[in-house]
């Protein structure tokens, strides 16, 4: 056998040792996806701000989605009931009688924008358009003045609101912290 | 949610009280038969064949005179187990969100039939139809990919028996009071399987993870697109993508037509109708990881990501509603899991924690699973507390309730281990007790 076969066995050996390249090894009947593919499906937001899609909206017009969309299940101005309460509850984490709300308790403002994209309004989830979930998510940010009322929600402006609780986390994982 | 706890065991069995079509057919097809059995008897009398006291026929009872009834494509449990049911709660006017609980106090051994298996839904639960789902793997992977379920089955499948328990298990266990309710009320929120599908990291090993990656964020295809982020290392420790449950195509409301489990971690995060997961460097802060399965502490900060659920132990029988029928002999049994391994040892206690005794085992002991612990009991109708204390093979052993309480704000329920006990009063009657 001469060194350049040796070398072609060699390689193929090697590239066998891939899982995925070698199909004794691993039934590789996964179907490839495509950017398109996967841009279409990938919903997720991270409190960095990657995963914002285009679009924006201001308080006033989160106001109006608000009432015709949330209002029924969480109150005027998100204040619960008969599901859960939204807003209020600031600085009331240390007392004996803690109030968690989106406002209160949640680390990220793009949390709130995630979650509402993807699972609100019970009824019609994902039946908003990014601009609708923009604004209701400035509408209800502003209701304790986390933003301003003139405020205007985009994939700019969204990751930069501090949350009230931004520091309030402590991850338990890997290990609880000493 | 597991503070909501609700006694509904009457609701429930008025509710299966009322029998189907099928079953009234089946009766009355039954009553038929009887009839015309009856007339036979009637005309071998005429001709002076009276039953006499030792004959056969005399001494059976009525199903063994008559032809059972005939086969079935999908068997049902006995019509005298109907109370044998799940207790369901829901949020007001959301009857499809919140949770219902397996009746722990009514089975035996380790494996909740798939009808039994709790229930923690967040909008729903969706009907998928199976040729338009695929699971998707992709972010920091060399190859983007996606597996629909015809092509899932045709990988090496792995078989484990395993529980999956809500974080919000035993919640109520915060309250100020004992509550009052059985313990499939209180800690239904557990349930046993056996388990079947394809490894998770034979998936994302054909994806090919880019180095530098540590979370996975999976999703579900619920109308919650529930998310979380998953620790890379588990995904590619012992992660299941689960296509059966107790040897059959997994039941919608378990996240047919496949999900994600991770033995010991928290139920929340074993992501039903799992439909993508992105591989990535950092955690998202979904709102089921901030909002919800976060436990808050006294300070006023709270721990986020507590994934494996605890060393944990719980007195079956007797419990709350199957009060003892007088002194004599009982079996003190009950189950014991560790999301961390094995069950190294159940102690019983019979004097509210003054003095403890093993108790065995019932084989097989089996890693994050549910282990069945017995222990034989003369009772002599004095009051007694019993308690259990489970420790795993990592030494983790349950707390106390007051020690669990104790770490976290008020009406934090999550990840509850503590020790629980079942107060027997002398005339048989068990109650909830703090002791």
């Amino acid at each position: 056998m001469s060194t350049h076969k040796l070398g072609v066995l060699f390689s193929a050996l090697a590239l066998c040792l891939l899982p995925a390249v070698c199909g004794a090894q691993s039934p590789n009947l996964g179907r490839a996806l495509t950017p398109e593919e996967i841009q279409k499906a990938d919903i997720t937001v991270w409190p960095d701000g990657r995963g914002l899609p285009s679009g924006s909206g201001s308080v006033s017009a989160g106001a109006a989605v608000y009432a015709k969309n949330c209002e029924v299940c969480h109150g005027a101005k998100g204040a619960g009931k008969p599901q859960d309460q939204l807003t209020g509850g600031l600085g009331t984490l240390a007392s004996p009688k803690p109030v968690k709300t989106a406002a209160s308790y949640w680390p990220a403002s793009t949390t709130l924008f995630d979650y509402v994209r993807r699972a609100m309004p019970i009824v019609s989830p994902q039946s908003l358009t990014n601009d609708e979930v923009y604004a209701v998510t400035a509408y209800i940010l502003s209701i304790d003045g986390i933003v301003p009322q003139d405020a205007v929600m985009d994939a700019k402006s969204l990751p930069r609101v501090k949350m009230p609780n931004k520091d309030g986390f402590i991850s338990w994982w890997p290990k609880p912290p000493r | 949610m597991g503070a909501r706890v609700r006694n509904s065991e009457k609701e429930t069995a008025a509710k299966s009280g009322e029998k189907t079509a099928a079953e009234k057919g089946l009766l009355g097809r039954r009553a038929l038969l009887q009839k015309a059995l009856l007339s036979a008897g009637v005309a071998a009398a005429g001709a002076s064949f009276a039953h006499a006291d030792d004959d056969v026929g005399t001494n059976a009872p009525d199903w063994m005179k008559t032809p059972g009834r005939t086969f079935t494509p999908y068997g049902v449990p006995s019509k005298w187990q109907e109370k044998v049911q799940r207790t369901i709660a829901n949020p007001p006017g959301r009857p499809g969100t919140g949770v219902s609980r397996t009746p722990l106090q009514r089975l035996e051994g380790t494996i909740t039939p798939a009808g039994l298996h709790f229930e923690r839904h967040h909008n729903g639960v969706p009907d998928i139809d199976p040729a338009r789902h695929e699971l998707l793997i992709h972010g920091m992977v060399k190859r983007p990919l996606a597996f629909s379920l015809d092509v899932l089955l045709r990988y090496p499948m792995e078989t484990h028996i395993r529980f999956v328990e809500c974080s919000g298990n035993s919640g109520g266990y915060n309250q100020a009071q004992p509550p009052q309710a059985t313990s499939g009320e209180i800690n239904g929120l557990l349930s046993g399987s056996e388990w079947t599908g394809v490894r998770l990291a034979t998936l994302l090993n054909e994806a090919g993870v880019a180095p530098g990656a540590k979370w996975v964020i999976a999703e579900g295809a619920d109308a919650a697109a529930m998310s979380r982020s998953i620790p890379l290392v588990k995904c590619m420790d012992d992660a299941v993508i689960a296509l059966f449950q107790n040897g059959e195509a997994i039941r919608p409301e378990q996240g047919y037509p496949m999900r994600l489990l991770l033995p010991g971690f928290e139920g929340n995060m074993n992501v039903k109708w799992i439909r993508r997961l992105n591989v990535t460097d950092s955690v998202v802060d979904a709102r089921d990881e901030t909002s919800h399965y976060t436990e808050l502490m006294p300070g006023g900060k709270a721990r986020q990501f507590m994934f494996p659920m605890g060393a944990k132990s719980l007195i079956l029988k007797p419990s709350f509603g199957m009060n003892l029928q007088g002194p004599g002999w009982y079996e003190v049994s009950g189950l014991a899991w560790s999301g961390a391994g094995r069950i190294a040892k159940v102690e019983v206690s019979k004097d509210a924690g003054k003095t403890w005794e093993l108790a065995a085992l019932t084989a097989p002991v089996l890693p994050k699973a549910l282990t069945r612990f017995r222990l034989p009991w003369d009772w002599k109708g004095q009051p007694a507390t019993l308690m259990s204390r489970a420790t795993d093979e990592t030494g983790d052993v349950q707390p106390t309730r007051a020690a669990w309480v104790a770490q976290f704000a008020v009406g934090q329920g999550y990840h509850f281990n503590g020790v629980q006990a079942w107060g027997i009063e002398a005339d048989g009657t068990v109650k909830n007790v703090y002791a």
